[in-house]
């Protein structure tokens, strides 16, 4: 009876030492939504980290885009956010990130490598902080079914010329349709973002002389109506733009071979590489050319660290583990992300993948960067740019179906860009 | 000894501990305010909870209507009165949301009306139907009881994206369609059809819980009403005109005024099938409200509580309204 006594006593005493043993584990928690793979690679990179760390665990809360974009704002206000967040509002929540550069061991490392990229996530005014890293850098731009334009005995624009119009392609692709009658020609995401690039392309400023957003110019005019347009005679997916609330894409119709050309951008090349693999030639192409010149638009996700962390040190330990060359190298090549890596940008990144089709679409979206224009990055870097993104889908949409009238539209994009602004300034 | 037995001898004296307790605080409580103010006490807990949950959101939400600016906490906002209210009715025309500053808002509510109109009186139509029909001894009838009810089960989501799939350019409507002959038709892009089509579904989806209520209100009818009618000499009209209608008509206020409170605040089968679209055709006050506070980037929290104090004042005035005209009625 002793023995059993002393034994309960001894097992007692462990199962009360056991929670403050784990204690020393400090958890993290990272909101995180997911493109493609890239979640399963972070897991399987985070897990390596853990083996080696042991006192400390990453928990990844993948969500939905939408809750990153509607929720993780909220939430980031009422100082309830997670330790780190995958954002693509990256100026727009500058205000809740975390400057771990008290907290790196070699802070220079992130300036070198990651040095541009940075001042997207900067709140205006600060040129010094280090709130995280671009997980993928992105390039919106053109995919084509090439395999349609075959079949159709349609040339294929960019192999007879390096700046090919959007009125070109359009052609090209109606009659790629109207040939093997396709349902749709064209196809663009519904996200002012997308469409930003061709307007700069025919000329949009996007920003007046004092730095103030603005649509009220002949180059933004001109892509409106042809993108409207393009809507009424049938060019562009009909139903996409006009029945869908906030983003919404095309991947499945390009999938299923019922798209020729489809603006998307390069974070589309591992979805493209699973869904479609070879079954038939996708191709990335550059981006058509206006008198504003050839440009899609930069952007991207970043991880980022969250200001309310309570455990910041670890938070920057996970970062420079995963901002390490060799891992962003192998989360960029897993996950097929274009890296903002200056490091990796030299050295190249080995892609893994079989699929050759995929390894020349992300050369291609590679080869853009030198094509984008400033007003491009300009917009990029506009921590309220969303603002006249969002406007610009949903003005937009309303003239696709005749509730307002292109100038109207115009109007109403750049009233609801000044009515937001006036309240955050007010 | 059975397990019931021990249970019971474990919980008596626990009961009667916690009863004589209860009854000592009660009589306490009785003997300092009055038999008269107990009543008061015993809504207290009720009350605490909707005062928590329901009025003071409610007030945060005015104050809310009542500020500018972007920021998150009350404490936070700048204080701007009602110019929130007046820029939501800042018109030229109240009849052309063109011409208004908050477009959205004034097109929201001329398509919640709409919406609400052939809704309401889709779904009290079609319920009573049903359930007349339902109410009769038909063959299978709890079989064909239990399909009408079943899409209510069905969460709205699910409910919109099948009727998304079946509605679609290479859907199941369009493959009939073909079938006899007729072209294939964009039912969602056409802007009268979107309408209708948001309308049908959300009926299908919800009539069954108001078939329901109205089959009760149905069996609660004596038969001998009906009985004494037919010695009378009335016929199937006659009964139902002056027997079950009259009588039915309580039930009917209720399924009125739940399904008009539902419409109103209609969101979910939507902005799943249509997104509020073509552009804005079946886009109701509720997603206006939900877009102008959570979905922008620039979160206009003081706009859209002032659009949600508008939508909730209509509400309570229509309301009160019915249940005005359903007193009357039942008087007359």
């Amino acid at each position: 009876m002793r023995k059993i006594l002393a034994l309960f006593v001894i097992l007692t005493l462990l199962a009360s030492a056991l929670p403050a043993m784990t204690q020393d584990t400090v958890e993290l928690r990272i909101r995180w939504y997911n493109d493609g793979n890239e979640g399963e690679v972070l897991r399987d990179l985070l897990d390596r980290f853990e083996a080696d760390n042991p006192d400390i665990s990453v928990e990844i809360d993948t969500v939905p885009y939408s809750a990153i974009l509607e929720n993780l704002p909220l939430d980031l206000a009422a100082g309830e956010g997670p330790d780190m967040a995958r954002v693509t509002d990256l100026g727009g929540l500058a205000q809740y990130y975390l400057d771990m550069t008290p907290y790196l061991s070699d802070p220079a490392y992130w300036e070198e490598n990651f040095g541009p990229f940075l001042n997207w996530k900067r709140v205006p005014g600060d040129d010094s902080s280090i709130p995280g890293f671009m997980t993928q850098l992105t390039i919106t731009g053109p995919f084509i079914n090439r395999t349609l334009f075959e079949q159709a005995g349609v040339e294929v624009p960019s192999d007879m010329s390096d700046s090919v119009t959007w009125e070109e392609w359009a052609a090209a692709s109606v009659a790629v349709a109207e040939a093997l009658e396709i349902p749709y020609p064209m196809a663009m995401d519904r996200s002012g973002h997308r469409f930003a690039g061709p307007a700069i392309s025919m000329g949009a400023m996007y920003f007046d002389d004092m730095g103030h957003p603005t649509v009220m110019d002949e180059g933004f005019r001109n892509m409106a109506e042809t993108f409207v347009n393009w809507h009424l005679d049938g060019t562009m997916h009909p139903e996409m733009w006009p029945l869908s609330e906030g983003y919404a894409n095309a991947y499945e119709e390009f999938a299923n071979a019922e798209l020729a050309f489809y603006m998307a951008g390069s974070w589309a090349v591992g979805q493209f590489s699973e869904a479609i693999g070879d079954a038939f030639d996708w191709q990335a192409v550059p981006n058509p050319c206006g008198p504003g010149g050839c440009t899609g638009l930069p952007g991207g996700a970043a991880l980022v660290g969250i200001v309310t962390t309570e455990h910041p040190e670890e938070v920057a330990r996970v970062m420079e583990y995963l901002t390490s060359q060799d891992v962003l190298g192998e989360f960029g090549a897993r996950t097929l992300f274009i890296q903002a890596h200056a490091g990796l940008s030299e050295s190249g990144i080995d892609w893994n993948t079989d699929l050759q089709l995929a390894k020349d679409a992300l050369s291609v979206f590679v080869g853009q960067v030198g094509t984008l224009t400033q007003t491009a990055f300009d917009l990029q870097a506009y921590i309220y740019n969303r603002n006249v993104f969002n406007a610009t889908r949903d003005r937009l949409t309303q003239a696709l179906v005749g509730e307002l009238t292109l100038d109207e539209a115009i109007e109403r994009i750049q009233d609801d860009v000044d009515t937001a602004l006036a309240e955050v300034s007010g | 000894m059975r397990l019931i037995d021990i249970l019971d001898r474990i919980t008596r004296p626990l009961l009667l501990l916690l009863v004589m307790s209860v009854d000592r605080i009660l009589t306490l409580i009785q003997g300092r305010v009055g038999i008269d103010k107990m009543g008061y006490f015993f809504v207290l807990p009720n009350l605490l909870i909707f005062g928590i949950f329901v009025l003071f959101p409610m007030l945060l939400n005015l104050y809310y209507a009542m500020t500018g600016g972007t920021k998150l906490f009350p404490a936070d906002r700048p204080f701007v009165g009602l110019d929130n209210f007046a820029t939501l009715f800042d018109c030229d025309d109240f009849l052309s949301p063109n011409s208004c500053q908050e477009d959205l808002f004034w097109r929201g509510i001329f398509n919640t009306i709409q919406f609400v109109v052939l809704q309401v009186s889709a779904i009290v139509l079609f319920s009573l139907l049903t359930a007349l029909a339902l109410n009769r001894r038909i063959i299978a009838r709890g079989f064909f009881r239990s399909v009408f009810f079943y899409p209510v089960l069905l969460s709205p989501v699910v409910v919109a994206l099948i009727w998304k799939w079946v509605l679609q350019y290479e859907g199941v409507l369009n493959a009939i369609v073909e079938l006899f002959g007729g072209e294939s038709m964009r039912w969602l892009l056409d802007t009268n059809w979107a309408m209708f089509w948001v309308v049908f579904v959300s009926v299908w989806a919800l009539m069954g819980f108001y078939t329901l209520i109205l089959l009760a209100g149905l069996q609660s009818i004596p038969p001998e009403l009906y009985e004494a009618s037919s010695i009378d000499g009335a016929n199937t009209w006659q009964d139902f005109r002056f027997v079950t209608m009259p009588l039915l008509m309580p039930t009917m206020f209720v399924v009125l005024v739940l399904s008009l409170i539902r419409a109103v605040q209609m969101f979910d089968h939507i902005f799943v099938l249509t997104g509020g679209g073509p552009g804005t055709r079946t886009q109701l006050m509720v997603q206006y409200i939900y877009t102008t506070g959570f979905s922008n980037q620039i979160q206009l929290f003081g706009l859209s509580a002032a659009a949600s104090m508008v939508l909730g004042v209509s509400l309570l005035i229509l309301t009160l309204l019915q249940l005005r005209l359903g007193n009357q009625s039942s008087l007359a």
